[in-house]
């Protein structure tokens, strides 16, 4: 547990440091994310039991780390007032749209790929 | 020393927030859709704004105090490479399909957004700080400041986008009859980023594992296209 989470710290830094050399409007996270991800798979072994366990014990708790930046959304004060509706409206209808729709392509791509492979065989 | 337990009791209101937000959460679970509706990212922040209202505390100084959480949230982002690699057997037989879902979800989303935005009256301003908002928040502030919106308003409505597609997500492919964890994970990673991802891991670690990939490749895509798209149409 102790040296997953120290791993992760690691990656979380090259991840950083990569991200402020380059300049890359990406977050240092995200690159660490990919490092490890490749680090993973490069490596060939089996995933070690102490950095699966740290992992899973900061994912079930990822919504915990969202809440101070959920908050924020209610001390917003740059928002005009007229510009409200636009704001509420994009985000409740643009999202569930997109949601729909996306959702809606790709279960027909997968019926369509497994259909495709059915014929192969 | 008054600071250091200021900023304890800060923390420590997050923390409780969240613990009675779960109670709340798991105590609802025979009423399907209130219990989405109670989801500890929608009730969490209702209880901690509510008492900085009353405490007269400011959103800074709660920010700051909560700042190892911040901090937290970059080692998850990290972690999520680990089902994404224990997932990857699924994930690769599927590359065509998902590449596909993925270009059409990432632009789809910025299209209408500027589309409702413009139908409902929003200025310029308001324009441009909505286009991102289906990325996670550190890659929307980057393209915000790119393309010239406002960061603080992106950053609130990006949040408001990832609860309402975590929120109402789930309600949706029940809807639309789809059981499919790979399509819920990969849709809620690709519209909802990380908030949609936390949902997505409560469905199952395979949907967690979409999720995640759905997360990290629209951040990239949208990082590279947006401002692309946004100075040719708008500009």
């Amino acid at each position: 547990m102790l040296r997953g989470l120290l791993t992760l710290l690691l990656f979380q830094g090259i991840g950083e440091a990569a991200v402020y050399f380059s300049g890359a409007p990406i977050p240092g996270p995200v690159v660490g994310m990919l490092l490890l991800f490749l680090a993973l798979q490069l490596s060939r072994i089996e995933l070690p039991v102490w950095l699966g366990e740290a992992g899973h014990f900061l994912i079930r708790w990822l919504s915990l780390m969202f809440i101070p930046a959920c908050v924020g959304f209610f001390f917003l004060s740059s928002i005009e007032t007229n510009q409200w509706l636009a704001v509420a409206g994009v985000i409740l209808l643009a999202t569930l749209t997109t949601m729909m729709a996306t959702a809606f392509l790709m279960a027909l791509l997968l019926k369509k790929s497994l259909k495709s492979e059915a014929d192969n065989q | 020393m008054i600071e250091a337990v200021n900023i304890t009791l800060l923390l420590i209101l997050t923390f409780a927030a969240f613990s009675v937000a779960f109670w709340l959460y798991s105590s609802s679970k025979s009423r399907p859709i209130i219990h989405s509706l109670s989801h500890p990212l929608v009730t969490a922040p209702l209880i901690v704004s509510t008492v900085l209202f009353c405490t007269d505390i400011n959103y800074q100084q709660y920010r700051e105090a909560n700042q190892p959480l911040f901090f937290l949230l970059g080692t998850a982002t990290v972690a999520l490479a680990i089902p994404l690699h224990q997932q990857f057997h699924n994930i690769r037989s599927l590359a065509k399909p998902l590449l596909v879902t993925l270009l059409f979800g990432a632009s789809f989303a910025v299209i209408i957004a500027l589309i409702t935005a413009w139908l409902l009256g929003a200025s310029m301003d308001t324009l441009i700080s909505v286009t991102p908002k289906s990325v996670t928040t550190p890659i929307a502030l980057g393209i915000a400041e790119k393309i010239g919106g406002q960061p603080s308003l992106t950053a609130g409505i990006v949040v408001f986008t990832g609860v309402v597609g975590a929120i109402f997500g789930p309600v949706l492919f029940h809807r639309m009859g789809i059981r499919d964890d790979r399509i819920k994970g990969f849709v809620l990673g690709i519209c909802a980023h990380g908030v949609g991802t936390a949902r997505a891991f409560e469905i199952s670690g395979k949907c967690g594992a979409f999720a995640s990939l759905g997360l990290g490749l629209t951040g990239a895509v949208t990082a590279i296209i947006l401002p692309w798209l946004v100075i040719s149409f708008l500009k």
